[in-house]
């Protein structure tokens, strides 16, 4: 392992220190709703391992809590993580090499705060890094949720609120945070700042589950919009493992796809909406 | 103790499950066009920050919908940010913004 990969995993480990101590906090908040509402703690404890999203799971005690049949709740579901498709697609072409069945075990551990740490790591160290992955999803997500989420039930109200502590803000905060090391020149800093306010406007609208994924599907076109930078590809790709990207290939998509941007005749309707 | 809501979870892995897997298991993806390849490469920055700006602004009204609330929350992320930007650490902005809400909410400003 090189002396680089080394420090880029030190700096994933207290990223995902970051993000579990958020997940610690609301999957507490969780246990203790799913026993309020009845459940047992190894319905609550399924919830966490199986369904593993935490919008719908905090969705689905409600409902049952209101006694709604499991249909809605199971549609409602569907579409609160719709959003996954987005990381999963921007994830896909990373991943290739990976052997299929590996990868069909990594999209179970999919979720917002998996993909942020995972695509700031490979940004970072400019290839796939597998057991960085796996440190994300697993140690920094995973493990803390459904630990914290029988604490939870087991605790019950002796639970305090994590908005005293300040903790609701840990999550919005660390996508922001690790959103700004993404941004490596003009078309993902427009990328961002469009999915930013195109999220928010569309959340104001028709809420935020729709909202967010509006702004990701979005922002991405804006981002496109922008002139190639001057010095080729901001991304440095580094094939180091049967893992990494082939070099010429990204650099050549990459560089192909800059071209065709400068060379788009101003009148022709480009990419945005 | 009843255990059926087990069969819930399942059915909620299920309808989650393809949308977190099938671009990943896709056959091909790389043989996209760049550009279709570039736009992928601003899904991260675009989506993060859509989360983040969505999750700090916006809030549930219950039956009126939704509106933009403006409160310590966006300095607790905005501190987060400018560490992050300054000493590229996502640990120390976490802390920062996290105590910087905690105390304002504790000064009764939040």
């Amino acid at each position: 392992m090189t002396a680089d990969l080394r420090a880029a995993r030190r700096q994933l480990v207290l990223d995902s220190l970051g993000i579990a101590v958020s997940a610690v906090g609301f999957a507490l908040v969780f246990g203790l709703s799913a026993r309020s509402a009845g459940y047992s703690l190894v319905e609550t404890s399924a919830m966490s391992l199986i369904g593993f999203a935490g919008a719908a799971q905090f969705a689905a005690v409600g409902y049952v809590a209101q006694g709604l049949p499991w249909l809605p709740i199971i549609v409602l579901t569907f579409f609160l993580n719709a959003r996954h498709l987005l990381y999963s697609a921007s994830l896909a072409p990373r991943l290739r090499h990976v052997p299929l069945v590996q990868r069909a075990a990594m999209a179970h551990f999919l979720t917002d705060e998996a993909f942020a740490l995972a695509a700031t790591h490979f940004h970072r160290v400019g290839r796939v890094d597998i057991p960085g992955y796996w440190i994300g999803a697993v140690v920094g997500v995973f493990i803390p949720w459904n630990v914290a989420t029988i604490v939870g039930y087991l605790l019950g109200s002796a639970i305090p609120d994590p908005a005293v502590l300040g903790l609701d803000i840990v999550f919005p905060a660390a996508m922001a945070g690790l959103a700004v090391g993404l941004m490596t020149g003009r078309r993902e800093v427009v990328a961002a700042g469009a999915g930013a306010s195109i999220g928010v406007g569309a959340s104001l609208i028709v809420g935020p589950s729709v909202g967010i994924v509006l702004g990701g599907l979005i922002g991405p076109l804006l981002g496109m919009a922008m002139p190639a930078p001057a010095g080729g590809p901001a991304e440095p790709v580094v094939a180091e493992s049967p893992l990494a990207l082939q070099p010429s290939h990204m650099a050549d998509a990459v560089a192909e796809a800059d071209a065709d941007a400068e060379l788009e005749p101003p009148d022709e309707p480009g990419p945005m909406p | 103790m009843s255990n059926e809501l087990v069969l819930l979870a399942v059915l909620m892995g299920a309808v989650t499950y393809p949308s977190r897997a099938l671009p990943m298991l896709a056959p091909g993806i790389e043989r996209l066009p760049a550009r279709a390849l570039l736009y992928l490469r601003l899904v991260g920055p675009a989506v993060l920050a859509s989360i983040a700006a969505s999750q700090t602004l916006v809030q549930g009204t219950g039956e009126t919908g939704y509106r933009i609330v403006i409160g310590v929350e966006i300095l607790g992320v905005v501190a987060c940010l400018l560490v992050v930007a300054w000493r590229r650490n996502l640990f120390l902005g976490l802390l920062v913004g996290v105590g910087l809400v905690a105390a304002l909410r504790y000064a009764g400003l939040g």
